[in-house]
């Protein structure tokens, strides 16, 4: 034990580093995915048929690719095509677009189980589509969407780590070169699982909060 | 003010509107009675294009109602609607609600606005309630709100979609109350309705629908005391003596 806190002092700044980095990781494929998932989401329920069945099958070409061939692909074959990314704009890119098939899912069931009548008030009272969603539906919609969307926040700060497979050193791969380098397998894996493990918690408790403020009305 | 012309509308195989013609003047209220799935209600959602009609034409002021054209905004705006389950935003406060068509959809000044909002309520006697969310208001109360937020809109007419149906029973009175008082003061007011008793006091006509047309209709008073036609006397038998 007393070895454990010995290597935790010694490598938690180091590993501090790729904490800095799985936080950008997250934030920014976090933001990416409910930018793109909003819009798919609405290209979904826009009742225009092309819309909708195009962004049907990009959320089914999304979610048919595993997240690492997506950021090998981002990262490796995009140079050949002439455009070269930064690891890390290659890894928020990934994680963002792969992440933003299950966000648009969880906004369009939202947006969904929105009652009929809703719309037809605000149609009624001479609401477009874009003023409806923005004043009547999506605010109703919010309250369903947050708990679901505070899970994805937790899922996309772990796998942030695969961006490690990019070269990107967040936490998961400093603990991994610092173990390599060093043979303290056990101390390291287990500080870089307390740190995650530590992120996690708030967002754990975020999500808790949202159930319990959409399960009061 | 309201014209239908051979107004038909089919969902799926089903015609539920086989050719309804009819018009409301300015200032008329006109009751639309009938058995469920005559086709009453659908008659007003076609009104203000929450429906589409297949054939024939509804006009409001001269303005085709096409729920496809740009102009539908504009026949909304005139004419409100109240609906059956009250259908209020339920993230908004009644004053919210009541404010909502005027200030977002007509742009009109806000304090204009909420002072106009506030004496609608007042009208519909929930000057107390501006800032009541709908879960907080009892069924009644709901559906006050409701015909305040439609009359915030300074419509022309009004349509009332079946207004007490889903209210208890003592609730009932006070929600006529306040639309036979709108019919006093000259708003007109196309309403389907189950209440024989208000059809019979406040309407200037009604209509009798059965599968999809007009059986019957003229003033108030004659269709339902002396209803001429056999579905029109079955029907108001049935409604009004149940046992």
């Amino acid at each position: 034990m007393k070895g454990f806190w010995h290597d935790a002092a010694e490598f938690f700044p180091i590993l501090m580093n790729g904490v800095a980095l799985t936080i950008v990781v997250t934030i920014g494929s976090l933001l990416l995915s409910t930018v793109l998932g909003l819009v798919w989401a609405m290209m979904r329920v826009s009742g225009i048929k092309a819309l909708s069945m195009l962004s049907a099958s990009l959320i089914n070409v999304i979610r048919g690719i595993p997240i690492i061939v997506l950021l090998f692909y981002l990262y490796f074959v995009m140079p050949d095509l002439g455009v070269t990314l930064s690891a890390l704009q290659a890894a928020i890119l990934g994680l963002g677009i792969a992440y933003s098939a299950y966000q648009a899912e969880n906004f369009r069931a939202g947006i969904e189980a929105i009652d009929k009548g809703q719309i037809e008030a605000a149609q009624s009272i001479g609401m477009g589509w874009w003023l409806t969603m923005r004043r009547v539906v999506l605010p109703q919609a919010v309250r369903i969407v947050l708990p679901p969307y505070g899970n994805v926040m937790i899922m996309m700060l772990k796998d942030s780590s695969q961006a490690s497979t990019i070269t990107v050193a967040e936490l998961a791969l400093q603990g991994k070169l610092i173990a390599s380098s060093t043979f303290k397998n056990t101390n390291v894996f287990t500080l870089v699982a307390l740190m995650y493990l530590t992120m996690s918690i708030p967002l754990i408790l975020l999500v808790r909060h949202f159930e319990k403020r959409a399960g009061k009305r | 003010m309201i014209e239908l012309s051979d107004v038909h509308k089919s969902f799926g195989k089903v015609e539920v509107l086989k050719g309804i013609t009819a018009s409301v003047e300015k200032g008329e209220v006109v009751c639309i009675i009938g058995p469920s799935g005559s086709g009453k209600s659908t008659i007003l959602r076609c009104i203000n294009g929450l429906e589409s009609y297949d054939r024939g034409e509804i006009s409001v002021e001269g303005l085709k109602v096409d729920r496809d054209a740009p102009s539908i905004v504009n026949i909304r705006t005139q004419v409100s609607m109240v609906f059956q389950r009250f259908n209020l935003f339920p993230h908004r406060t009644a004053l919210e609600n009541v404010v909502e068509g005027p200030l977002f959809v007509k742009k009109e000044p806000r304090a204009q606005v909420l002072e106009r909002g506030r004496a609608l309520l007042a009208q519909v006697g929930l000057a107390e309630k501006a800032d009541a969310h709908p879960p907080q208001l009892s069924g009644g109360q709901q559906q006050r709100v409701a015909i305040a937020r439609a009359l915030a809109m300074q419509p022309k007419a009004i349509l009332f979609d079946e207004p007490t149906s889903a209210l208890d029973p003592e609730l009932v009175g006070d929600v006529l109350g306040v639309m036979r008082k709108l019919a006093d003061d000259g708003m007109t007011m196309v309403v389907v309705t189950h209440e024989m008793g208000f059809a019979r006091d406040v309407a200037d006509r009604v209509l009798f629908i059965d599968g999809g047309v007009i059986v019957e209709q003229g003033p108030a008073k004659s269709v339902l005391n002396q209803p001429q036609h056999a579905r029109t006397q079955d029907f108001l038998r049935r409604v009004l003596h149940p046992l």
